[in-house]
């Protein structure tokens, strides 16, 4: 069994540069950063290790990190700055015991992050949710298709983004109250 | 009032309008489509097992619309769901009757307000008989929409459709 900053150190010495930093003064778990580009071999890594055996997938969660800036210039005329979108993974190792998390930060306006379904087969719907509810696009999924909104939903539209909006009507029903 | 309590006249005979015997037949066998949505679903479910029994005022799950006369509507509609609600409800023969069941399927319930999926109320894509309120409602109160549906269906003329009682 081993803490996740002894399992941070590992990574740090496999992979200096992509792994970012480890958040530990926020009050929820600890967890790491990793550039968007090498999380898949990051996950690879830490799944196959054999200290480290990562064999499952928890979670894998999309969130809007709601940090989009606004301004407003003297016009009253309103810039927005897009923020960014993150994925969280929560790994367990069954036969250690051991839990780890990280975190991809990926800009709004091109939220590309490998994916992660051919090391952990549970990511496959997981990702698709977070594509779904989020936008996040997966390089390199199979599938990657509405999972629980219809497939005819509106391109583009993702519900749990902060600046969504509801549109008027769905396939002629009124969706506003 | 039920045919049986009508006049006999001469040993089995039971002497009764077209009318009244057709909708009391129709009322004493409303076979419900076998049909859940969300948690509403789960007390009609308990309404239709024994402690409840659903089956001794005739209704029970038919799986398939053609052979179904009623659908209740039990729980949450949502956009995805609402599409294919009116088609079950397309297939189905008439007459045929809806009971929208708990808050959800009356006016969209907790996700009044913030449910992008869901459909506010389930009469925006079927017509609805009786509305059962709650949430979820407890299977007396469905028991009470299914008598009211039953004296609306007694109510009926074979002229018109839904005559006022
Ligand atoms: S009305 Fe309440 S109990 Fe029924 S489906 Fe909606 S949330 Fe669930």
């Amino acid at each position: 069994m081993r803490t996740p900053e002894e399992i941070y150190e590992m990574l740090k010495n496999q992979f200096s540069d992509s792994i970012l930093e480890f958040e530990s003064e926020l009050p929820v778990e600890k967890f790491i950063n990793v550039s968007p580009s090498q999380i898949h071999s990051v996950s690879k890594y830490l799944k196959d290790h054999l200290d480290l055996q990562f064999d499952c997938l928890m979670c894998l969660s999309g969130t809007d990190d709601n940090n989009d800036e606004k301004t407003t210039d003297e016009d009253g005329n309103e810039t927005v700055v897009p923020g960014t979108l993150s994925v969280y993974y929560n790994l367990h190792s069954i036969k250690y015991n051991h839990k780890v998390n990280l975190r991809v930060k990926v800009q709004k306006d091109k939220p590309e992050v490998e994916s992660v379904e051919n090391i952990w087969k549970t990511a496959n719907w997981h990702e698709r949710e977070a594509f779904d509810m989020i936008g996040i696009k997966f390089l390199n999924h199979p599938d990657l298709r509405r999972i629980l909104m219809p497939e005819d939903w509106e391109e583009g539209s993702h519900p749990l983004r902060k600046d969504y909006e509801n549109p008027e009507f769905y396939q002629g029903m009124k969706v506003p109250y | 009032m039920g045919i049986l309590d009508k006049e006999f006249a001469e040993g089995n005979v039971v002497v009764a309008k077209a009318e009244d015997l057709l909708n009391w037949a129709r009322l004493s066998s409303i076979w419900q489509l076998s049909f859940g949505l969300a948690c509403c679903a789960i007390e009609m479910m308990a309404t239709s097992a024994s402690h409840y029994d659903f089956d001794r005022f005739g209704v029970m799950p038919r799986p398939s619309p053609r052979q179904a006369d009623a659908i209740i509507i039990s729980g949450t509609v949502t956009l995805k769901m609402a599409t294919r609600i009116k088609r079950l409800y397309e297939q189905m023969p008439d007459p045929k009757y809806i009971i929208s069941m708990g808050s959800c399927s009356n006016c969209g319930g907790p996700y009044w307000e913030h449910g992008y999926h869901v459909l506010k109320g389930v009469d925006r894509v079927i017509p609805v008989d009786v509305y059962v309120p709650g949430c979820p409602p407890r299977p007396e109160a469905l028991l009470e929409g299914l008598l009211k549906l039953q004296e609306k269906i007694r109510n009926e003329s074979m002229r018109k459709k839904n005559a006022n009682a």
